[in-house]
């Protein structure tokens, strides 16, 4: 993209220079808007989970067994059991919702750059751009519980 | 460090929003980033474990790259395919260190990340090197990547050639890594790589970086979330706090001269980060 930017800039009644100009665009409202979206939940869910609380949660590790993790609760782990949770207003499952938003935010950043790379037809990024998205998307299902 | 069990949540989510605020300034007036200054706020200040505090600093270093990038996009600085490619090292690099994470003792966690926040807090201070010509030929493989690019300055366009590629893909490896571990961005080693072994110019290695931290952050968060580190009672006030934090820092660093505030925000991490390896090296973390 960079090395075509002279020869994009120079001609400004190119096709390829407002495509470019719109792209760039596209990707910056998605990351606003990610963000914005994932906050906003994460804000509602928060509210929520505090009046919903039952005292405080306990983050200490254990004295001398440092070894030994519990971790939150299971069906805040997986998508799966947060979206059933999250229909019934449980205030965490609404901000881990809000967290699932965040991370999802990048990795459609890294699809949206393979379309890109597709319509600039420069198929080696294409496939770079596809085994990035491939590491990410295995992880999440072949990833140990 | 404050006793968890005699606050009441509110107060402890007020409390937690409050610092996260801090940590969000100081993250980016040092240009460390949210996530790095959230680990000691939560460990060493509320006495949270390891483990919850690097699922918190992972989320929050997707929330301010997001963020920030969104900004850097539209001034055309960033190099996509760089980005992109070096991406390839980062995202497996941070599966396996999020997969290290799990069986790895989390003094040694608080250790390592320690020499880590030293080691970045000292980049960040360091003088950047203006005299190298960027024209320079570079390496064969750059060309046949398509590496080499170009930016806009205020002395029009700067063209610069990317050098010792292979290098730079390893040590990007060993970035992630790091970031897998310790849920930090690492931009500081992310910047090395570029910076100094690559010779991309620092604009464009910064923004880069910063394109990166994200999509390496988002791959070792799945593992982070399947294992029950990312807890939504930290989550909320602190990705909510350091994302306010981060927007102001960045005001105060565009209006005032910051390098005395800099200075003072560097001895603090560096201060903080001593003591997380001597809380580490006596088990307590």
């Amino acid at each position: 993209m960079e090395q075509d930017d002279k020869k994009q800039a120079s001609n400004i009644f190119s096709f390829e220079f407002w495509k470019q100009r719109e792209m760039d665009l596209y990707v910056g409202k998605l990351l606003r808007y990610g963000v914005f979206t994932a906050c906003f939940i994460t804000v509602l869910g928060g509210i929520i989970y505090v009046m919903q609380s039952q005292g405080m949660p306990d983050y200490k590790p254990m004295p001398g067994h440092h070894d030994q993790f519990k971790g939150v609760v299971a069906y805040l782990r997986e998508l799966n059991t947060i979206i059933p949770a999250l229909l019934q207003l449980d205030g965490a499952a609404i901000i881990q919702f809000g967290v699932v938003v965040l991370i999802a935010t990048p990795i459609l950043r890294v699809a949206f750059s393979a379309i890109v790379f597709l319509i600039e037809r420069d198929y080696l990024y294409v496939v770079v751009t596809l085994i990035v998205l491939a590491v990410i998307l295995l992880n999440m299902v072949f990833g140990l519980h | 460090m404050i006793d968890l069990t005699s606050v009441s949540i509110e107060t402890f989510s007020l409390i937690l929003f409050m610092g996260a605020i801090l940590a969000g300034m100081v993250g980016a007036l040092t240009g460390l980033g949210g996530g790095v200054v959230v680990i000691p706020l939560l460990t060493l200040g509320f006495g949270v474990d390891m483990r919850y505090a690097v699922g918190a600093a992972l989320v929050t270093s997707i929330a301010t790259s997001s963020g920030a990038a969104a900004a850097y996009i539209r001034e055309r600085i960033t190099n996509v395919r760089i980005g992109m490619f070096l991406e390839m090292a980062t995202t497996v690099g941070a599966v396996v260190g999020a997969l290290v994470a799990m069986y790895m003792p989390t003094n040694v966690i608080a250790i390592l990340f320690g020499t880590v926040l030293i080691f970045s807090a000292a980049m960040s201070l360091r003088k950047k090197n203006q005299t190298i010509d960027y024209s320079l030929p570079g390496d064969k493989l750059g060309v046949a990547l398509k590496l080499n690019g170009s930016y806009p300055t205020a002395d029009g366009v700067v063209t610069y050639n990317v050098r010792r590629v292979f290098g730079g893909f390893s040590l990007m490896t060993l970035a992630g890594i790091i970031s897998g571990i310790l849920g930090i961005g690492s931009g500081a080693l992310k910047v090395l790589a570029m910076d100094t072994m690559m010779k991309i110019p620092f604009k464009v290695s910064t923004t880069t970086s910063n394109f990166m931290v994200g999509v390496t952050a988002a791959a070792s968060a799945v593992v982070y979330l399947q294992r029950g580190y990312i807890d939504p009672g930290l989550a909320f006030p602190i990705v909510v706090g350091v994302l306010i934090g981060a927007f102001f820092g960045s005001k105060i660093l565009m209006n005032a001269k910051v390098k005395t505030l800099r200075m003072i925000f560097a001895v603090v991490v560096t201060v903080l980060a001593l003591q997380m390896m001597y809380n580490g090296i006596l088990g307590k973390l």
